[in-house]
């Protein structure tokens, strides 16, 4: 039950007015948090309740889905503890930047990278914001929805009969 | 027996296209270079089994040894430069073989990242369809570089600089 997680309830006494939404799929937690508050949420999330391991950070697009696009997802697990849970921050399209949390986890330089590269968000203070997978010429991000599949020089595919 | 045979024993006489090609195709010297899955068939026709060294192909470590490469997998467009800064190493004659779907044409990488067949930058002499191709395919490409080399014309000729090069395939 996601009321009953130690990390669920922690969040609620300590951060009650930065959470969205708590929900609990198939036994993973995730919380929603608002974006000016994810270093608190994550620096105390790392220190106090010993989510030492940053397991993955990435993004989702929700294009013309909702009403803030991107969505931060920051996987967490306690090795001590032996459990995970799951911090999610939505981004806004026109202030398409969230501070970085390296200065939380040192793994989240290159995972942050990878974001920036491929959705185009950017991290305040990050130490090393340079692109990680496509060429450093590269213009766009690829894993934006609006990113045309076969590359913005080619005429897109309309099915074999095409 | 009405046959002359005023050179000796010892000699006999040949073309100098019939000798150069010879000696090309019975030693194509690949780069080791895989990119994908490609390159685990590729090396599995290398092996005993197979064995590549029956045919004097034989995979050298070095570009500057090298007069084949063989395009073994899926070319991303990160990956273009590299593939062409090794094929501009390789001394001349040089051939390329491209290996699989990916290498003829993109494959199932119908993508913003992937290069839609590596003859968009490198001559490619032999393509080998399959996904990946089995060492039999890879060997039957093989066989047919070597055809192609060995109907050359010319080809030592035009490097001392005499006359032109006829290509083997249209030959």
């Amino acid at each position: 039950m996601a009321e009953n997680n130690r990390a669920v309830l922690k969040l609620k006494e300590k951060f009650a007015s930065s959470i969205i939404d708590v929900v609990e799929f198939r036994g993973e937690v995730t919380v929603t948090v608002k974006k000016d508050s994810i270093i608190d949420v994550l620096m105390f999330l790392k220190q106090s309740l010993q989510y030492n391991l940053l397991t993955d950070l990435t993004a989702v697009d929700y294009l013309g889905k909702k009403e803030d696009r991107f969505m931060m997802v920051y996987q967490l697990y306690s090795i001590p503890n032996k459990d995970c849970v799951r911090i999610k921050t939505p981004v806004s399209e026109a202030d398409c930047s969230i501070p970085t949390a390296t200065q939380v986890w040192r793994t989240a330089n290159w995972l942050e990278r990878e974001t920036y590269d491929l959705f185009g968000i950017t991290f305040d203070q990050h130490p090393d914001l340079r692109r990680i997978l496509m060429t450093d010429d590269w213009v766009g991000h690829p894993l934006r929805k609006d990113y045309p599949l076969q590359g913005p020089d080619r005429e897109p595919y309309k099915g074999r009969l095409s | 027996m009405g046959v002359d045979n005023p050179l000796g024993e010892n000699i006999i006489t040949t073309s100098l296209d019939k000798l150069v090609n010879w000696s090309r195709k019975s030693s194509i010297w690949p780069m080791t270079f895989g990119l994908a899955c490609c390159a685990i068939e590729m090396m599995a026709t290398g092996a005993s089994h197979n064995d590549l060294d029956r045919f004097g192909i034989i995979f050298r470590a070095s570009p500057r040894q090298s007069d084949c490469i063989i395009i073994a997998g899926t070319v991303t467009k990160k990956m273009l430069p590299v593939i062409k800064t090794v094929y501009e190493q390789m001394p001349e004659p040089k051939w390329v073989v491209a290996m699989g779907a990916c290498a003829c044409s993109g494959g199932v990488f119908d993508t913003y990242s992937v290069v839609q067949g590596i003859d968009e930058a490198l001559p490619v002499d032999v393509y080998i369809p399959g996904c990946p191709p089995r060492p039999e395919a890879l060997l039957f490409g093989l066989l047919k570089l070597q055809d192609k080399i060995w109907n050359d014309k010319n080809s030592f000729g035009s490097a001392i600089g005499l006359g032109t090069r006829i290509d083997g395939a249209t030959a």
